[in-house]
């Protein structure tokens, strides 16, 4: 321990030289690309909402999720921030009623860029149970969501999954996880071929890099 | 609470003071209720309330149902409580939709369809109208909000007769019989057998 701060002292000093240079280089040094290091840094401190609407912000990182049983910390997300303004991501947790969507959706348009949306649980992701005049059949029909969590409500477990699952949508890894698990490679072009499948580069791109990752 | 004799003592006793303002009564699962003429229900309130021997100076719950079929179709409940004596005693106002009265061909339908008047510019004589009871128990305020943001029933006199659930943008009366459900079909196996 004491040698390697030593040599890491000596290389900032300019000390090292050959062959221990090399290795140290080896040894302590990442290369990568800016924006996949600026994704890693974004992926793991994440700022959410402290913000709750129904019974499913009782898990919401506000309560079960950010306790330390399981202890959302562990993915950088523990500091709750109160003002949409200092946030990153809004988790839906409940159902939205009529009159509550232009105030989410306000607090959404607040929250600056770069910025995510989790739908958690089955009532804000389509309305669930609550199919009548009062409340909105699914959040995305009045802002955009990233991560639609099912469960009525979800487990603690599955909204850490789904939170691992954002973070890997921020890193810019499209992999949903299902093709490779049911072997569904190669049958994704019916989905693509639908009416609201307009093409897009960003789209085509997402889609070879998924197919290159599942080994398709 | 008061039996079925003790009702109908009551009755007999609003009755001398207030002919006609009782049209029925109705005593079922240990449940009192008058059914009072609509135009009369505060004198008969106020003397639940001030009748020496009453006393009924609580109200805990104030709301309205629709039954649609029936003739008259809504109804305006007060359930009243004398916290001495731990009686209650409900209060039912019969009110008919004036949108069907004037039709004289039964229920209508399309209350979405009508034109609704934002409250307190327009007399809303579309709508079923009952005097406020506020003045006797101030607790009415915000329950007679609720049954006309849902009912769409007419408190006369209330001081601030708001939507007070819903948004003030809304339009239409959700708790009515006739208004739709709303929400989104969805494509369950058993929906698809039954209704599709």
């Amino acid at each position: 321990m004491r040698a390697r701060q030593l040599r890491a002292r000596d290389m900032l000093r300019g000390d090292l030289e050959g062959e221990e240079l090399e290795r140290h280089v080896e040894e302590k040094v990442v290369m990568t690309s800016f924006e996949r290091m600026l994704g890693w840094a974004r992926s793991n401190s994440i700022f959410p909402l402290t913000f709750g609407l129904a019974c499913c912000a009782i898990e919401a990182p506000i309560a079960v999720v950010g306790s330390p049983r399981y202890d959302l910390a562990r993915f950088g997300a523990e500091a709750l921030r109160a003002s949409p303004r200092q946030a990153d991501m809004i988790i839906l947790s409940g159902r939205v009623s009529v009159k509550m969507a232009p105030v989410v959706r306000r607090l959404y348009d607040q929250m600056l860029e770069p910025k995510w949306a989790v739908s958690m649980g089955a009532c804000s992701s389509s309305g669930g149970m609550f199919s009548n005049y009062a409340v909105v059949q699914g959040a995305d029909k009045f802002m955009p969501i990233d991560l639609h969590i099912p469960g009525c409500p979800p487990r603690p477990e599955a909204v850490l999954y789904g939170f691992n699952k954002l973070q890997r949508k921020i890193q810019g890894n499209p992999d949903q996880g299902w093709r490779a698990r049911y072997g569904a490679a190669g049958t994704e072009e019916w989905a693509r071929g639908g009416p609201r499948s307009a093409p897009s580069a960003e789209g085509d791109e997402a889609y070879l890099v998924a197919r290159e990752l599942i080994g398709a | 609470m008061p039996d079925a004799p003790g009702l109908e003592l009551i009755r007999g006793e609003i009755e001398q003071d207030h002919p006609g303002a009782v049209v029925d009564t109705s005593f079922a699962q240990e449940r009192a209720v008058l059914v009072v003429d609509a135009a009369q229900v505060l004198p008969v309130l106020r003397w639940l309330r001030d009748s020496p021997g009453q006393g009924y100076r609580f109200l805990s719950s104030l709301h309205a149902a629709d039954y649609l079929p029936a003739e008259p179709r809504f109804a305006v409940h007060y359930e009243l409580l004398n916290r001495d004596r731990v009686e209650r005693i409900g209060v039912k106002a019969l009110l008919a939709d004036p949108a069907v009265g004037d039709q004289g061909e039964g229920p209508r339908t399309d209350t979405l369809a009508r034109p609704q008047a934002p409250p307190g510019q327009d007399p809303q004589s579309d709508l079923p109208q009952i005097d406020s009871c506020v003045s006797l128990f101030p607790t009415a305020e915000f329950q007679e909000r609720e049954v006309f943001d849902f009912f769409g029933i007419v408190f006369r006199g209330h001081p601030d007769l708001r939507r007070i659930l819903m948004p003030e943008d809304y339009v239409g009366w959700p708790q009515r019989r006739d208004f739709p459900m709303g929400g989104e079909p969805v494509t369950f196996t058993y929906n698809e057998r039954n209704y599709g």
